[in-house]
């Protein structure tokens, strides 16, 4: 048996979050092997959006983690192919009257003092910035720093520009974690062998917590289930991502019933992308007609020229949450050796770029990007199921 | 039976081809009050076509081998209780949860409650004319055939080149032939009634060229002797050709079409039993039209969006799996004729019969059984096993790949190239068409891959046998973002009812928070 390492580190996930893991890894010079039960970019984060945003989040520790993710992916634009669709399109947050308004104008002071850049939109200049909104609207906010990528692609093209450093194992589920006499991660077992690393971080998504429990650690991720509506490729007739005020209420939002507020955007292929829903429902993969009735109700109230185009088709995936809505990002103190980078909900590929960054540095003990006390892996109460 | 607005039809049968029609009048009969749902204008289904009137045609069934026992159903229809609607193409069907029409109070794992069944449709010419319809159904016939399978080759997007049973479609509704000298390709049994039905209506047919060798039959003989009516339809069909002078190539493929703005010629190649091109083999065939088909693919997305169980069929393509009385692994949900796996209007007739009597038993509360059902079983196993031959006879092999050069389109909806598609399989980490379709487009179209689908599961499958393509398509057709907000208006309200304002509330918004 080879004992061996055949890397420094094994990253289990190809979605974007182990793909971003991946790349910073191998540019900090590891050797890097990457695992996924499937293909790449078979999970998530082939059933989401690729809305990078700041727009939405409050001051702490998730809009950190934004901003730092904002810059590292308008670096990554440079290096990565243009395959990847980056736009740094922007986001319009619209409200419908005074109220809203107001409540988006609170929202928007506390994010500027955080770093974000928001301007404020009168109701008659909404249409110089999208000129098929509807009319009525009391105003809204600009975020020149949203943008957009094309998750999928940005997953296999991360993993691709870590060149001979990565190597990538597709097929390949893990089903067990080898740990050496004190505890310490000594690799993993898949259903063909054995494979030696110091290191491995777990980057299985909405599955991360079956992961851990692989390691004997309790790590309560879940899925939150989102369904996209899909039509027809049009000329551009939504340039920004646009969606109404009460989106920011329900990412905040805990509760289990459900929530939805269409987020609107242009695709570069053309297709519109209206989304997404938030239930937590488990795996249940059936369509769900009252919330396409939501998504296409909220879409044509916002763009009225959408109502005549047809939906071609409706995806669903599976958010990984925590308790707390953050992620968990960086070395489990329990398991000498394991690392996470899961459980970004509905901004993993948003926050893929610094948490790879994170990921990569605590690998090399390096400097950490960012303060990662609020994403201690170990921070929930073992009891937590 | 109690009767007031929000009452659900006892069964909802969708498709009003052999299976469906089959079905609507074999459950009304016993008494079920049935709602037969379709796209098309008139009933008949992809095998039974109305020619449009303007076409002044006479006698359809002088198109038609086996017209009489559709005229059969068609009287039979028209004497029931059976409420056809046509023009509604259906884009989902889903558990009604009653009353609240949300579904998402069910919490945490658990599955939809057993209880009717709500059909969604939209009515007008191609689903664009854009009204929503909803209607309840206690019980589901899921009878919506298969559509045909096309295997990308270089020059398949010229204009000229169209499917086979597209071309004898036309034929049979429109009398329009694609071309006067038509070269009839691909794989099937369905090829030799394409060429005859060409030759007798007065075009040329060069050749038909077929994939593989029909040799493969002779492995099934005991499936042969038992279908003896196929054996005639062969029969039929070879002396319409030997007639037309048509010659059948066997183990050959139309790899390459030439011509600048539509078809001038073909190259036809012989193929090896893998579907290899032999080298040097090439030859050119001259005609203004190339009819292709490589078999046909049941549609059977509503079902697998509900979760039904499917079964890979011989030839790759993936059928319902489906019990003794047809009910899919959903309870309450049965299927018959192509969708679960192809095998003729004669079977499908036969399956939809049984379906609609599995229904009425079901509705009604009483057992299934009798001569009639026992005879019916009879006849479907013995035309499955037939078709089980001729699916694995007739499956493409690993090598037809081999005709592809890197700048074949492989999706035309999206333009995805040959290429493209082994870039996103050899460097980027695909390995199923679900993934070559979100890095490389190929899929997204507007045919929904229904077209490039089989093919690009053949390329991700790197000369493995592909996975079974169990497509997540949970719109069947194209919906309006209009209908879909409209969705929370009130079912349909069945004819008997009229008039009334229906009690259900519909899909009353669930509470936010
Ligand atoms: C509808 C919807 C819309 C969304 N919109 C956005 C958006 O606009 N912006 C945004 O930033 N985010 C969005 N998200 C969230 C985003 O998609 C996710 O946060 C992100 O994709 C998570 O990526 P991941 O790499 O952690 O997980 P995944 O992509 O799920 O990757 C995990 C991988 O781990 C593999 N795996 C699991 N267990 C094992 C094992 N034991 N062995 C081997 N492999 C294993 C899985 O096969 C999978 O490929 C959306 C999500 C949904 C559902
Ligand atoms: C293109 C083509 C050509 C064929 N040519 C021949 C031939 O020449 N000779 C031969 O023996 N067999 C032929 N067949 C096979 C033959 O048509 C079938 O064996 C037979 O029709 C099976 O009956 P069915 O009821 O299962 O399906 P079909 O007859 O296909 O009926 C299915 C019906 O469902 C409807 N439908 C489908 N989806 C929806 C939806 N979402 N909403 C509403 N309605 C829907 C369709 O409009 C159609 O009327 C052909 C098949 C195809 C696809």
């Amino acid at each position: 048996m080879l004992t061996r390492n055949s890397a420094d580190v094994i990253v289990v996930g190809a979605g974007v979050i182990g793909a971003a893991c991946a790349y910073y890894a191998a540019r900090s010079g590891l050797r890097v092997t990457v695992l996924d039960r499937g293909p790449v970019a078979g999970g998530t984060t082939g059933a989401g959006e690729g809305n990078l945003l700041v727009s939405d989040k409050e001051p702490g520790p998730e809009l950190e983690l934004a901003l730092l993710s904002t810059a590292l992916w308008r670096e990554l634009a440079e290096e990565l192919p243009p395959e990847i669709e980056y736009e740094p399109k922007g986001g319009l947050v619209v409200a419908s009257d005074e109220a809203g308004m107001a409540a988006l104008r609170d929202f928007a002071a506390g994010q500027r003092t955080a770093g974000v850049t928001a301007d404020e939109v009168t109701g008659d200049r909404l249409h110089d910035l999208e000129p098929h909104l509807t009319s009525g609207l009391a105003g809204g906010f600009h975020y020149p720093q949203d943008a957009q990528v094309m998750p999928a692609l940005a997953a296999a093209h991360l993993l691709r520009a870590g060149g001979d450093r990565i190597r990538l194992r597709l097929g390949e589920e893990v089903t067990g974690l080898l740990t050496g006499a004190a505890g310490e991660i000594r690799g993993v077992r898949t259903a063909t062998g054995e494979l030696h690393a110091p290191y491995v971080v777990n980057a299985a998504g909405s599955w991360s917590g079956d992961l851990a429990r692989l390691a004997g650690v309790e790590l309560p991720v879940r899925p939150r289930r989102g369904f996209v509506l899909v039509t027809e490729p049009l000329p551009r007739v939504v340039r920004h991502k646009v969606y109404a005020a009460d989106y920011v209420a329900d990412v905040a939002n805990g509760s289990a019933a459900l929530q939805s507020s269409a987020v609107v955007e242009g695709t570069a292929a053309g297709p519109v992308l209206i989304g997404a829903s938030r239930e937590r429902v488990g795996y249940d993969r059936t369509l769900s007609v009252e919330v396409l009735r939501r998504l296409a109700a909220q879409a044509t109230a916002l763009f009225p020229v959408l109502a005549g185009v047809r939906a071609m088709r409706t995806y669903v995936g599976f958010r990984p949450y925590l308790p707390d809505h953050l992620p968990a990002v960086g070395p489990d103190p329990r398991v000498p050796g394991l690392l996470h980078a899961c459980g970004h909900e509905g901004a993993g590929i948003g926050l893929a770029p610094a948490t790879g960054l994170a990921v990569a540095r605590s690998l090399t003990d390096g400097e950490p990007p960012l303060d990662l006390t609020p994403f201690r892996p170990e921070r929930f109460p073992s009891a937590a199921t | 039976m109690p009767l007031s607005a929000s009452e659900p039809y006892d069964l909802a049968v969708i498709g009003a081809g052999s299976a469906g029609l089959a079905g609507a009048v074999a459950a009304a009969e016993l008494g079920l009050s049935v709602a037969l749902l379709d796209t098309a204008v008139h009933t008949g289904g992809q095998f039974y076509r109305t020619p449009a009137p303007v076409m002044g045609a006479v006698r359809p069934e002088a198109l038609h081998h086996d017209w009489s026992p559709y005229a059969d159903l068609r009287r039979r229809l028209a004497r029931s209780d059976v409420r056809h609607l046509p023009g509604h193409h259906v884009w989902s069907v889903t558990k009604d949860v009653d009353g609240e029409g949300t579904g998402e109070g069910a919490g945490e794992g658990a599955g939809p409650a057993d209880g009717p069944w709500a059909v969604h449709a939209v009515t007008g010419a191609d689903g664009g004319g854009e009204r929503p319809v909803r209607l309840r159904a206690r019980t589901v016939l899921l009878a919506t055939g298969a559509y045909e399978r096309q295997l990308p080759f270089p020059g398949w997007t010229l204009p000229g080149v169209v499917g086979a049973g597209g071309a004898q479609a036309m034929l049979k509704s429109g009398l329009v032939l694609p071309g006067r000298r038509v070269v009839v390709a691909g794989s099937g049994p369905l090829l030799l009634a394409v060429a005859s039905s060409l030759a007798a209506a007065g075009a040329r047919v060069p050749a038909v060229v077929e994939a593989s060798g029909y040799l493969r039959y002779a492995r099934h003989p005991r499936a042969l002797v038992a279908n003896p009516h196929k054996a005639a339809e062969a029969l039929v069909h070879g002396a319409a050709l030997l007639w037309h002078r048509v010659r059948v190539r066997l183990r050959s493929a139309v790899t390459e079409v030439h011509g600048t703005d539509r078809v001038e010629a073909v190259t036809v190649t012989r193929v090896d039993r893998d579907w290899r091109p032999v080298r040097g083999t090439g030859r050119r065939i001259e005609c203004d039209a190339l009819a292709v088909g490589h078999g046909l693919v049941p549609q059977i997305e509503l079902a697998t969006a509900l979760g039904c169980t499917t079964r890979p069929l011989p030839d790759g393509t993936t059928a319902l799996a489906l019990d003794g009385l047809q009910e899919t692994s959903v309870h309450g949900l049965w299927a018959a004729g192509e969708t679960g796996g192809v095998g003729g209007a004669q079977l499908a007739r036969a399956e939809g019969e049984l379906a609609g009597i599995a229904a009425a038993a079901r509705v009604l509360d009483r057992p299934a059984h009798g001569g009639r059902v026992r005879e019916l079983q009879r006849r479907r196993d013995r035309m499955r096993a037939f078709a089980g031959a001729m699916a694995a006879a007739h499956a493409p092999g690993p090598g037809w790949s081999g005709w592809l050069t890197d700048d074949t389109d492989v999706c035309r909806c999206e333009e995805v190239t040959a290429g493209q598609v082994r870039e996103a399989i050899e460097d980027l980490g695909a390995r199923d068409a679900r993934t070559v379709k979100l890095l490389t487009r190929a899929g997204m179209g507007w045919c929904q891959g229904r077209m490039c689908g089989p093919a690009v599961a053949c390329l991700a499958a790197r000369g493995r046998a592909a996975e079974p393509l169990v497509e997540r398509r949970p719109f069947a057709v194209p919906v309006p973002l209009s209908a879909l907000a409209a969705l929370d208006d009130p079912a349909m309200p069945r004819p008997d009812d009229q008039g009334e304002t229906p009690s259900e509330p519909g899909a009353a918004p669930g509470g936010d928070g």
